[in-house]
């Protein structure tokens, strides 16, 4: 009767923390995806620090997604269907951010090939 | 010689900032939404803002040549401004005009009803306001022109005015 007893706080208390680590995940998946998305009416803030009417309703309608069982990338895919490319601060590579995402690596290049110079020009 | 390459290495460097930067002069950095788009309606469902009973997208959406969703609330100065506008519009018999009521007050929302005229043949309630996010609006007021295939042909974002009333009358004529 005791071991039923211990058996049955015992699973009743990991069902306890296997919830608040389903809560704790949802959590940390809608704080990351708050980041990632623009406030479009604010000046420089994201939904996660922002306030305002859109920001609210924004989290709420994340919240609402990822309850639905959206992964991060489903909901950025969702969000830019209603709002453009512009909602999200992460930019894709096509034609119109291309010298963004290249710039970039030609700088490191560039800068490679001026030390390497440097440096044989000193030997 | 490595020298001369070195220089032409940063010449070609220079010449390309140069040409990015001059480019982007003339682009405007501030963003415009997207006002024209073929965007399908989504379906929602809501409550009456007079009668409190549930009702869904599919049952205010049927019969008209064209709609006009409008959110508004009575807290938003400039939706005071664009009433006259709607009500205009409530004389055109191929638009059916339909309000979404943004994050309101019911009782306020009512007496600004009575006070300025009901153009609305029906009026939901957003007290949330996600059905605004799910349409991709930004705020209020905002105007949604949606034809009978139930697919927005424009958005508004901002009050109505004289030249919007004119692009939307081309539109729907």
């Amino acid at each position: 009767m005791k071991i039923n007893k211990f058996f049955l706080i015992l699973t009743v208390m990991l069902s306890f923390k296997s919830l608040y680590a389903i809560e704790q995940n949802h959590e940390i998946l809608k704080n990351e995806i708050l980041k990632n998305i623009r406030c479009l009416i604010c000046q420089g803030q994201s939904v996660y620090d922002s306030q305002s009417d859109f920001a609210m309703s924004m989290k709420l309608v994340i919240d609402q997604k990822i309850t639905e069982g959206l992964s991060e990338n489903e909901i950025y895919d969702y969000l830019k269907k209603q709002y453009g490319q512009w909602i999200t601060y992460d930019p894709e590579l096509n034609k119109n951010t291309y010298i963004l995402w290249i710039l970039p690596i030609f700088l490191f290049l560039f800068g490679g090939v001026i030390i390497l110079i440097k440096l044989s020009i000193q030997k | 010689m490595k020298n001369k390459i070195l220089l032409s290495l940063s010449i070609f460097f220079l010449f390309f900032c140069f040409i990015v930067l001059f480019k982007s002069l003339n682009n405007s950095n501030i963003y415009v939404p997207d006002s024209i788009s073929e965007k399908p309606l989504i379906n929602f469902n809501s409550q009456d803002l007079f009668s409190n009973k549930k009702i869904s997208s599919d049952q205010i959406f049927t019969d008209s040549e064209f709609y006009i969703l409008n959110i508004w609330a009575s807290w938003c100065l400039p939706c005071r401004n664009e009433h006259p506008y709607l009500m205009e519009f409530n004389k055109n018999s191929s638009i059916k005009l339909i309000g979404l009521n943004y994050k309101d007050n019911p009782n306020s929302a009512k007496k600004f009803i009575n006070e300025f005229g009901n153009p609305y043949s029906t009026n939901i309630v957003d007290l949330n306001g996600t059905i605004s996010i799910k349409l991709g609006a930004y705020g209020v007021p905002e105007t949604f022109l949606i034809n009978k295939e139930k697919k927005i042909i424009k958005k508004i974002v901002g009050p109505l005015n004289k030249e919007l009333v004119k692009e939307i009358n081309l539109i729907i004529k």
